[in-house]
């Protein structure tokens, strides 16, 4: 028991680690940062002053890097629910460390992604008439149905569980700390003491919220595919795209997931929480994505290819040997083969093979969201010259301003919010040690640990 | 599982009770049992509700406080719900301008007896040569823009050079299609598209928010956008904007042929019928069935049918209100291996201050 409480001590620093120290290198990172937002809100004052005249799209290429993006972030979104909720509902339990960061980049990717939605109006100062004249035939009206709900559950979702951490930092904080911090755990803590009454509720509603968010998330990503395959578009056209375009969301999710873990565990040192385990694991799911990604894309890829319709042709030209070619071939190989490979062979199962995959995989979907937007929107519909998009250094800047916001905000919260479940992490810490069943997870944990031991 | 239910607590309504149980274990199978039995969570479904009965007493009791706080959470969830009807009221009330934007007429057009004008555009392809007998840009697309003060580059009715199946080209001018099943329309999530009783589909500039999703929907590539200030001349400013008449044309919105309709109950044929020096596009109303080309009326459904009309891509279904007489120009002497058309020009793009031109 001794031992135990030295464990529970010692997570509980961890915890507080961040909160209680702050170094220069934090100020120097939120100072980038900051600089960059700064610069992206400079360009976005240049687009409202000028108009969308300022970025590369056109009448026949009308959406780009501005969409492209919003569809990334919201994919990104996905990180959380996969990992807090389907895991949950699985009772993996290896999952407990990794929740907290997951449910964050939900919260934060949903904000990144909606503002994306609003830069890219023409008559931002409009924006409110969606709700005043809302029509539900619009497909646009059920991703802000849909998106304004998943931001809504993923608060909610990431604040239930926080709250006996908060708890714990209020206890642990209060007088050590400056006054605002105090009082902001003094009141996001709702009086959370620990007693069973309290668990009980806290368990429930969890419960609750992982089965509500579930089929929420599902929806968003699919109501986002719909705003194209609801379209008159032969590229679109397909059945397949909402399943794809969740199948694509919880991918880029994973992946997204791990670099930030992997960044913050070497930041605030989590190396006895965040091991090898969760990176091997989420290494698996990532592999297990890729297939499926593959599996769609031959099935969206061949049912065009073999009728080729009317503009199917074009279209497929231009993603395997013309315009799109560098893009697409990268997305294909390095985007969906090379992480299966990486996360396949031993030698490269690692944290940092696992970590090189999930950049590969970052970057190859924001390429695929990028190359099904404009290469939807390029193929002819009358007797024209197909027009050509290049995003302008305005539509760069909004999107490193974009990135930037996400970081920041990732950045902040872990000085201000326990970045490690810390309860939960104690309690499968207890059920271990107190019940040591060789059960099938564990014997997988083992091969895991010995497959990622190294680092 | 209903029976179960009944011999776990006999004789109550328990329905919030098991469920309640059912979730707990579901969530936390190491918090309401003894930790040895957690390993076995991970089949999911079938054990939880008997799982959890041996621990009746303490559950029952959260039971009942669990359904006076289900209660004070649905009475509670019914007050922040209530007011949903009136947000969009109140968030309009807000928002909205001191006057509605006008919507199109409130009266449609109607013919002698009362039946709602159903506006209707044939373009007879055989007497269409692109201009090139007259020389410069096609005349009605030119007619348009002067017509509609149109910032460059939009042309609402632009003349495409389709190629022929078996060589040669032909001329198509296409303006909106005023389709009856507009996807436009269907998508736009503010209502600023909107199809009218006429039959005619039109944009109302003051509610559009520029999201531009009209424009992927738009198979016809019919709808353009004012990426920036757009560049009209200065009289512009002084027209009685409605969307029956988009001008002047405001930044960040979108516009396209609106077909005219104001004109057309004023006794004027729109301005691409009358700068056609073909004669090659009739106006009409299919209610009473008939068409003009400003020379002479036919019966539209007659002429039509005579001469084998067609619509663009009407295999998707959008049932466009504008019909096509094949041909490439015959009737006017065009041969249709002959190509090109001069491009069409804005005369104010110069004389407007503060705007900026761009390309398609």
């Amino acid at each position: 028991m001794a031992t135990l409480s030295a464990w529970q001590e010692r997570l509980e620093a961890t915890a507080l680690a961040p909160v209680s120290r702050t170094g220069a290198r934090f100020w120097a990172l939120v100072g980038v940062e900051v600089a960059v937002l700064g610069w992206g809100l400079y360009a976005y004052s240049v687009q409202l002053r000028d108009g969308l005249v300022v970025t590369g799209m056109r009448d026949r290429i009308s959406w780009g890097l501005y969409i492209a993006t919003f569809v990334f972030f919201i994919g990104i979104s996905h990180a959380g629910t996969l990992i807090s909720a389907i895991l949950r509902v699985s009772q993996a339990r290896w999952r407990t460390p990794v929740t907290r960061i997951a449910e964050f980049i939900t919260v934060v990717a949903l904000i990144c992604g909606a503002s994306f939605v609003i830069i890219d109006l023409g008559r931002p100062d409009r924006v409110l008439f969606v709700f005043a004249y809302g029509r539900w035939q619009s497909p646009i009206i059920w991703d802000v149905l849909a998106i304004t709900t998943y931001l809504t559950g993923s608060i909610v979702y990431l604040f239930v569980p926080m709250i006996p951490d908060l708890a714990l930092f209020r206890d642990r904080l209060t007088g050590r700390t400056s006054r605002w911090r105090a009082w902001l755990y003094r009141t996001l803590a709702i009086g959370w003491n620990g007693n069973v009454a309290q668990r009980r509720s806290l368990i429930a509603a969890i419960g609750m919220l992982m089965i509500l968010i579930i089929p929420i998330a599902v929806s968003v990503h699919t109501v986002v595919s719909w705003i194209f395959a609801m379209t008159l578009r032969v590229p679109w056209n397909s059945a397949l795209f909402g399943a794809f375009f969740v199948a694509g969301a919880i991918f880029s999710g994973i992946a997204i997931l791990i670099i930030v873990m992997a960044i913050l565990r070497r930041v605030y040192r989590l190396h006895e929480y965040v091991t090898a385990k969760q990176f091997i694991y989420l290494g698996y799911l990532l592999a297990a994505f890729a297939a499926i990604m593959i599996y769609a894309n031959i099935s969206e890829l061949l049912i065009h290819g073999y009728k080729l319709e009317e503009g199917a042709g074009f279209h497929l030209r231009q993603l395997f040997l013309a315009e799109f070619a560098p893009l697409f071939w990268f997305y294909l190989i390095g985007g969906l083969i090379a992480p299966i490979v990486i996360v396949l062979l031993p030698a490269t199962r690692t944290v940092a093979g696992v970590v090189v995959a999930s950049i590969l995989v970052t970057v190859a979907m924001w390429i695929e969201r990028y190359v099904i937007v404009v290469s939807g929107l390029r193929v002819p519909l009358m007797p024209y010259e197909s027009a050509d998009y290049a995003p302008t250094w305005v539509e760069w800047s909004i999107f490193a301003g974009g990135l930037a916001l996400f970081a920041l905000l990732i950045t902040l919260f872990t000085k201000v919010f326990p970045i490690i479940a810390v309860w939960e992490v104690a309690e499968d810490h207890n059920a271990a040690v107190t019940s040591p069943a060789p059960t099938y997870a564990a014997v997988l944990d083992i091969a895991a640990d010995s497959a990622g031991g190294s680092s | 599982m209903e029976e179960k239910k009944g011999q776990d607590v006999p004789g109550l309504p328990d329905v919030g009770l098991s469920r309640r149980r059912v979730l707990l274990s579901l969530v936390a199978p190491g918090m309401d049992r003894p930790p040895a039995q957690s390993g076995e969570g991970q089949g999911g479904e079938g054990l939880p509700a008997e799982a959890a009965t041996p621990e009746a007493p303490p559950r029952a009791l959260g039971g009942k406080i669990g359904r006076r706080r289900l209660l004070r959470m649905v009475g509670l969830g019914a007050l922040a719900i209530a007011p949903m009807p009136i947000l969009p009221e109140l968030i309009r009330s807000a928002v909205a301008q001191p006057a509605e934007p006008p919507r199109g007429r409130r009266d449609p057009a109607r013919t002698r007896d009362g039946r709602i004008r159903q506006w209707t555009m044939i373009i007879d392809l055989r007497s269409c040569d692109g201009c090139q007998g007259v020389g410069g840009p096609p005349r009605c697309t030119t007619a348009c823009v002067e017509g509609h003060l149109a910032p460059e580059p939009m042309e609402w009715i632009q003349v495409f050079e389709e190629e022929l199946p078996g060589g040669g080209t032909r001329f198509v001018p296409t303006p909106c299609m005023q389709c009856q099943n507009p996807p436009c329309n269907n998508v736009c999530p503010v209502g600023a598209t909107f199809s009218t009783p006429e039959g005619t589909v039109l944009i109302d500039q003051d509610r559009c928010i520029g999201c531009r999703i009209c424009m992927a929907a738009c198979p016809y590539d019919r709808r353009f956008f004012n990426w920036g200030e757009p560049p009209t001349p200065p009289q512009a400013r002084l027209a009685d904007y409605s969307p029956e008449h988009q001008v002047p044309a405001r930044k960040g919105t979108v516009m396209k042929c609106d077909f005219c309709p104001d004109m057309a109950r004023a006794g004027t044929l729109p301005y691409c019928v009358q700068g056609c020096p073909n004669q090659a596009i009739y106006y009409g109303d299919l209610e009473e069935d008939v068409a003009t080309n400003g020379r002479v009326v036919v019966a539209a459904s007659r002429f039509l049918a005579e001469n084998d009309a067609f619509q663009l891509k009407d295999e998707l279904g959008t049932e466009p209100r504008v019909y096509y007489i094949p041909g490439h120009g015959e009737a006017v002497g065009r041969d249709a291996f002959s190509r090109g058309r001069a491009p069409t020009e804005w005369p104010w793009t110069e004389v407007s201050e503060g705007s900026v031109t761009w390309q398609r």
